[in-house]
């Protein structure tokens, strides 16, 4: 009965992308068909436009969507287990809005200078300030043992960044403010087929270290002094999970600006579409997951107000942060009825 | 199976050391326990002999290899922990919590083998929690809970099963539910077994050696006969308020203070609820006449102001009867709860006769 439903589940998610895919491909200011999109995507096409859209802009778009949506839920799920705490998430804990700080401070700096940097250093510039935030979010930790100061603590350290980030943002180049300015609000425009093998190869590597900590992860999950019962050895695990859950992050910040509520609500979700929390299932369930939720709230960003587009983060605040709210809520008649 | 050998240890937290020069065996098939006043260093000795702490002088071997410098899967396969903090966990099958139990045992995937979940059923059938295999861990009581729990240390298959407070939280037919799957744990398969626990009764009954710590070192160590004798477990305690009924396993509060106000005449068993009422309604009392081996003996010591008494297993005398005479003469009251006359106590219906003359009778 188990297998069945995490294939249905699986099943599931895949349709939910191909569905979705297929949707971001045809639909924007120029509505292409599936027959269009298919020829581009085949070789057989004779329109010049209809490619250049679907390859240069819609593709792109939708394979980051795609892999950073997932990352962000891959990090909050890793988040989640490592604090024992349902509503922690890359966002939540200000760990996007830390990389979003030093991604911005580096842009600035560097453009006034004249630099022009490569996707690699910006990703550089957001691990640097994901870790930087993740250490004052483990500092505040040791401090407080309760779920909700934490979360305070983290939300508290996001609109500092923010605050910050706005700040840079407002006294930067004009002809710099459009670009950063979009950015800072979080968006999956404008990716190019370059940042597309960077987020690639660092997604794959991260995601492949994950499976890895699927089994510690487990073990975690009956608190630490059972893991470490179990041979977990805990600073390692602690490293890496602060390590993967950083850098997966500090990549979605870097290429799209901050993302919110995903790696709270999409592993949640999860959790409840397969009905178990072990961590090898779940993980990779997030990881598609969280790509079908972006791809989704990507294409209603688009084209809701089209041709206005809204910022990703709008979107998937709108569709997340419900969630949360259903998680606290459950929790709470869950621990009157107990 | 192996036993798990502390030399000398020191154990405690970076800087603060909580106990030292600890040493001792834990055998296979032998159940070790550690008992002593709260903040004595009882759960610090087992968190650093499970390896959760470093130690911070001495060494622990575990077979002939030493403990803290073994790789952690390896210690895992040989040692169990089992704790009573409560766990948060969500969405955990009661199997899920299990098949933890595995995880030393499994591939990087932690993925079970056909051999692995053969094992958790065993394990399951041994604590009585198969019914549950299926149901929320955080949705079963506390009873249910700790059978888990040992059922994932079971399926952990370790030589060595640390307990800490395995008891808490239960009640007395959880306590006796737990310890005896324990006890078949010792016996069937040979584990050595050490374990902390605050109920002397239980600690006196199931193990097989006591390790008596008090202020970070261990006081005394020996059989559980050894240990209850004479008034050891009140000093252990350092008791100031009450005493310890080590015949019966059972604690005793302090008598009511005063000179006796009411004479009790009880005998085989049928003055302690009299004691125990008056103790509870703080009113001293005078207790009698009792052989020193009678039922009642012990706690009349515990809780009354006086008690008559005469050399076990001799019959009531006259010179007995006088005291208690003369005693009961202070008294306002006489309760008689004792229904059995024989031939050793036939002296003390004299006492009955007394209290009717005197009006006191009740």
């Amino acid at each position: 009965m188990k297998t069945t439903r995490t294939a249905a589940g699986f099943l599931l998610l895949v349709i939910l992308l191909v569905l979705s895919g297929i949707l971001n491909l045809i639909s924007g200011s120029s509505s292409l068909t599936v027959p269009d999109v298919l020829a581009v995507l085949t070789g057989s096409n004779t329109d010049p436009a209809a490619g250049a859209i679907v390859l240069q802009i819609r593709l792109p778009r939708l394979i980051a969507a795609f892999l950073l949506g997932g990352a962000l839920s891959v990090s909050g799920f890793l988040l989640q287990c490592f604090f024992g705490n349902p509503i922690a998430g890359p966002f939540v804990l200000g760990i996007s809005s830390g990389a979003k700080l030093t991604v911005a401070l580096t842009l600035v700096l560097c453009l006034r200078q004249g630099i022009v940097l490569g996707s690699w250093m910006l990703v550089a510039a957001s691990f640097a300030g994901a870790l930087l935030s993740m250490g004052w979010v483990l500092l505040f930790s040791g401090k407080v043992r309760s779920m909700a100061l934490l979360i305070v603590s983290g939300v508290m350290l996001g609109y500092i960044c923010s605050a910050i980030t706005e700040l840079v943002v407002t006294f930067a180049d004009e002809s710099n403010i459009v670009n950063l300015h979009n950015w800072s609000q979080g968006s999956f425009s404008g990716t190019s087929w370059q940042d597309i093998r960077i987020m690639t190869a660092i997604v794959t590597a991260s995601l492949i270290l994950t499976a890895f900590l699927a089994k510690p992860l487990g073990a975690y999950q009956l608190g630490e002094a059972y893991a470490e019962n179990s041979g977990v050895n805990l600073r390692r695990f602690r490293a890496a999970v602060i390590l993967l859950s950083s850098l997966l992050s500090a990549c979605v910040t870097a290429f799209a600006g901050p993302v919110s509520f995903v790696g709270v609500a999409v592993p949640h979700l999860m959790k409840s579409l397969f009905g178990t929390a072990k961590p090898l299932i779940i993980l990779p369930a997030s990881f598609l997951g969280g790509g079908v939720f972006c791809l989704a709230c990507d294409l209603l960003a688009r084209i809701v107000f089209a041709p206005t587009e809204l910022s990703i983060s709008t979107v998937t605040a709108i569709f997340g942060a419900p969630v949360v709210i259903w998680i606290l809520v459950r929790r709470q008649t869950r621990k009157e009825a107990a | 199976m192996m036993q798990l050998v502390a030399r000398s240890l020191a154990a405690g937290y970076r800087r603060h050391l909580v106990c030292d020069g600890i040493s001792f065996t834990v055998e296979p098939g032998k159940i070790l326990t550690l008992i002593g006043p709260n903040g004595a260093g009882k759960s610090t000795i087992l968190k650093t002999i499970a390896a959760q702490l470093p130690p911070l002088g001495g060494t622990v071997l575990l077979g002939d290899r030493v403990l803290h410098e073994m790789p952690e899967p390896a210690v895992a396969r040989e040692l169990s922990l089992f704790l009573t903090t409560r766990l948060h966990t969500e969405l955990m099958t009661c199997r899920d919590v299990v098949e933890s139990g595995r995880y030393p045992y499994t591939g990087r995937l932690g993925i079970l083998s056909a051999h692995d979940h053969e094992v958790v059923e065993e394990a399951m059938a041994l604590t009585h929690v198969t019914d549950l295999a299926r149901q929320d861990f955080t949705c079963i009581s506390d009873g249910q809970r700790q059978r888990v729990m040992l059922a994932r240390a079971i399926a952990q298959e370790p030589s060595v099963l640390v307990l800490d407070e395995p008891t808490s939280y239960l009640d007395i037919r959880h306590k006796l539910e737990l310890l005896t799957l324990i006890k078949q744990l010792v016996r069937e398969r040979r584990t050595a077994v050490i374990l902390s626990l605050h109920e002397l009764e239980l600690a006196e009954r199931i193990s097989d050696r006591l390790l008596c710590i008090r202020d970070g070192r261990i006081d005394r160590t020996g059989t559980p006969e050894e240990i209850f004798a004479g008034g050891y477990i009140a000093s252990l305690y350092g008791m100031t308020q009450g005493s310890f009924n080590a015949l019966y396993g059972v604690p005793e509060l302090s008598p009511p203070a005063g000179l006796p106000e009411i004479f009790v005449l009880g005998g085989g068993g049928s003055g302690i609820p009299v004691y125990r009422r008056l103790q509870r309604e703080g009113r001293p009392f005078a207790a009698g006449i009792l052989p020193e081996n009678d039922l009642d003996y012990p706690v009349a010591r515990a809780l009354a102001a006086q008690v008559i008494s005469v050399p076990a297993f001799s019959t009531v005398d006259g010179a007995a009867v006088e005291k208690a005479l003369a005693v009961m003469q202070q008294c306002s009251e006489v309760i008689v709860c004792c229904k059995a006359y024989g031939t050793v106590n036939a002296a003390c219906k004299r006492l009955i006769e007394a209290a009717e003359q005197g009006g006191k009778l009740c």
